[in-house]
């Protein structure tokens, strides 16, 4: 039986040692989630900011509903979009079923959630404090939507930033849509399942703990941005 | 002195939730600098939010002989993080102005209100008294003909609190019309042509400066300057 | 605007990279096959010989036989690659796929713990899982309609025990690939039908051991299948046909017969000319 301490050593060896296959599958998870998350924001982002200095009938339900779209399982994501994308479904046509371009549309999916409530969050108590000021100065709501979204990009990269780490260590919605193939689809977590599976736990442990390192950094990284943000900008 | 009213404002009411905040305020604006005075609780910010549009009124009307451009500057100064300079330049950029003209009228603002060696600084790190002018500097840049100003000095302290008085005394002297609201008695003395006194959301006195502080009329008038004055 | 100009660059770089150029130009199938071939290594040993000689990529989804069944009745896969030959005829009658051929076998195996506290152990299968029935010993099934699971089932059947009367406690259907399956049995020291393959490539055996095996009856048969152009125009027909054409070849039969671990040989070649 391995104990922990060996997996982390070979671990440390994989990763020193720039394995090609090591390399290619941690870069697959970054393009894929990254893209996904860029993509989240573009339409969470806007969507989060109306939610927030919007008046309009619905409203607060679909607030309740992007507050409880957060929690969505990400293998019941994976199979909404497995059937969209599959040939036998509406978009079949685009043939991008088990491609990187399935894992990205599922991620963003599950990802735009997140990133439009946690905007609604920011956006909202911005609102509360500039609110009659920038209706003073002659600001519509949508103008005052965009201005609040820069105005709090620091909390928002914070939010940008919990949907990535979010994407990157989901394993549910990947593995459907993208069908772990050596090679084209594999990525972090979907490479750990199948090492699990293979009764290869130290390699799967190996793998894991590289995750957790970029997932531990993308936190620190958001810590040091909005310590930074604040002492610059106040 | 014959100076016809800018604003009339007829039986103006606002209930909110069962309470009555203002109630059936009646009066004439015509004077350059009004002063609104009365104890905590009289709705005199309420009346002024009415006046700018940021609360809509129950019952009654505002009725403006020609529409004024307004501007507001609240009692805390809020700044975009930005710079002093880009939180000058929004309003002129929500108006449609072109980047140069903006930067041009930002820049003269700044200038007047003394801040210009600041104006690249991040607006959110400037004192109090500093945000205070840059707040004053946006609301003059917009060239309003009625600047309305709710306790502008109520969270500075006294050295910021005389610049601030010196600057919007500037802006009534360029032609801007002022209605203000403010704790300081001897503030309005100095700054104000007429007293509109309130009193739990009625307007009570209308009075010249100096009228109103030798002779108040109503027994609530008394009773606040005899409160507010040892 | 900086602001806007921000976002669209954001919007070109997200699309950049998620429908980028990597793989874009490849000129691949897709092969929708069990955990089997794909755990026991074989198509990593043979699918490179394959692209060197025709070009083409060859992307392995390994699924389940039902799962793979499904996939190529969707039309998300232009070659199957299972075995369960019963359903496999199905598949094809159905219209589904052109044609079905044999590539090779493998055997079944049962796997259970070593001090074999149900008296299983010996080259029958069929006396062995009764014996494992009627000392109702833990038993860890597949459960996912692979075709290891479709043979669990006959080879239960051909025994005389009526499962769905005799499940128990003991009967474990964990609905899992052999992988997890065996997993699950390591850590409840329990029996389980496995291929050869992923058995001796699997590393977590614990207190397992081999307890049943070389019974003509566990001989498990591969079948290839292309997925049916007519019922999906978009199949990559001619690419998926070589693919086929190859593995029942000479060469590829051969390429199947070196693949060794441990210097046993997994898979017998048996397609016919």
């Amino acid at each position: 039986m391995t104990t922990l301490g060996d997996s982390f050593l070979m671990a440390w060896q994989l990763t020193a040692s720039a394995d090609g296959r090591l390399a290619e599958i941690v870069l697959l998870s970054l393009r894929v989630s990254l893209s996904a998350t860029l993509i989240a924001c573009l339409i969470g982002m806007p969507v989060g900011a109306l939610l927030a200095v919007g008046r309009f009938p619905g409203r607060r339900i679909l607030i309740v509903l992007f507050n409880g779209l957060m929690g969505l399982p990400p293998v019941v994501v994976g199979l909404l979009v497995y059937l969209l994308l599959s040939r036998a479904g509406p978009l079949g046509s685009f043939g991008l079923l088990f491609s990187p371009a399935a894992m990205v549309v599922a991620q963003a999916v599950l990802v735009t959630p997140i990133v439009a409530a946690l905007t609604r969050q920011v956006v909202a108590d911005e609102w509360t404090e500039y609110r009659e000021q920038l209706r003073s100065l002659g600001a519509s709501r949508a103008r005052a939507a965009a201005t609040l979204l820069w105005d709090g990009r620091f909390s928002l990269s914070t939010a940008a930033l919990a949907g990535f780490g979010r994407a990157i260590a989901e394993v549910g919605a990947v593995m459907i849509v993208g069908g772990n193939i050596d090679g084209v689809t594999r990525v972090m977590t979907t490479t750990i399942a199948l090492e699990t599976s293979k009764g290869d736990l130290p390699l799967a442990l190996a793998l894991g703990f590289i995750l957790i390192v970029v997932v531990l950094s993308i936190n620190a990284v958001a810590y040091a941005l909005r310590g930074w943000a604040e002492r610059k900008w106040g | 002195m014959g100076v016809s009213a800018w604003l009339s404002i007829d039986g103006l009411g606002l209930t909110e939730g069962g309470t009555c905040i203002i109630d059936s305020a009646t009066l004439a604006l015509s004077a350059q600098r009004s002063v609104v005075l009365g104890p905590n609780g009289a709705g005199k910010s309420t009346l002024l939010r009415l006046i700018h549009g940021l609360l809509h009124p129950s019952s009654g009307r505002l009725a403006w002989p020609e529409r004024l451009s307004q501007a507001m500057v609240f009692q805390r100064p809020i700044m975009l993080r930005t710079t002093a300079l880009e939180n000058v330049e929004y309003g002129l950029k929500l108006q449609g102005h072109a980047a140069p003209e903006r930067r041009r009228r930002a820049a003269g603002a700044l200038a007047r209100v003394g801040l210009e060696p600041i104006a690249g600084r991040p607006a959110r790190l400037l004192s109090g008294g500093e945000q205070q002018r840059v707040a004053l500097a946006r609301a003059w840049a917009l060239e309003p003909q009625l600047l309305i100003l709710d306790e502008p000095t109520a969270s500075l302290d006294p050295a910021s609190s005389r610049e601030v008085e010196r600057i919007i005394g500037e802006i009534a002297a360029a032609g801007t019309r002022i209605l203000m609201t403010t704790h300081n008695l001897g503030q309005a003395r100095r700054m104000a042509d007429e007293v509109v006194f309130m009193d739990r959301g009625r307007v009570l006195e209308q009075t010249a400066v100096n009228d109103f502080f030798s002779l108040p009329q109503c027994d609530a008038a008394q009773r606040f300057l005899k409160e507010e004055m040892p | 605007m900086t602001a806007r100009r921000m976002v669209c660059s954001a919007l070109a770089a997200a699309c950049l990279l998620a429908f980028g150029p990597a793989h874009a130009e490849d000129r691949f199938i897709t092969v929708a096959s069990t955990t089997s071939t794909e755990q026991s290594g074989l198509f990593a040993h043979l699918l490179p010989a394959f692209e060197k000689t025709s070009g083409i990529k060859v992307r392995v989804i390994a699924q389940g036989t039902g799962q793979a069944l499904n996939t190529g009745r969707r039309g998300d896969a232009d070659v199957l690659f299972v075995h369960d030959k019963a359903a496999e005829e199905k598949f094809v009658a159905e219209g589904f796929g052109v044609k079905r051929q044999e590539v090779m076998y493998n055997d079944f195996i049962v796997i259970g713990p070593k001090a074999d506290p149900a008296k299983a152990a010996g080259k029958d299968i069929l006396d062995g899982l009764r014996r494992i029935e009627a000392a109702k010993a833990p038993f860890v099934s597949r459960g996912d309609k692979s075709g290891t699971h479709a043979a669990e089932l006959r080879y239960w059947k051909a025994a005389g025990v009526d499962l769905d009367k005799a499940k128990g406690p003991w009967y474990r259907d964990t609905g899992s690939g052999m992988g997890p399956a065996l997993n699950t049995a390591a850590s409840m020291n329990a029996y389980i039908l496995a291929d050869r393959g992923t058995w001796l490539k699997f590393k977590n055996r614990a207190e397992l051991g081999i307890v049943v095996e070389g019974d003509s009856k566990l001989f498990n048969q591969y079948g290839v299948i292309l997925v049916n152009p007519a019922k999906h125009a978009h199949v990559k027909q001619a690419d998926g046909q070589a693919f086929i054409d190859w593995i029942v070849s000479p060469a590829g039969q051969k390429a199947i017969a070196d693949y060794k671990i441990g210097g046993e040989q997994l898979f017998f070649p048996n397609a016919k000319p």
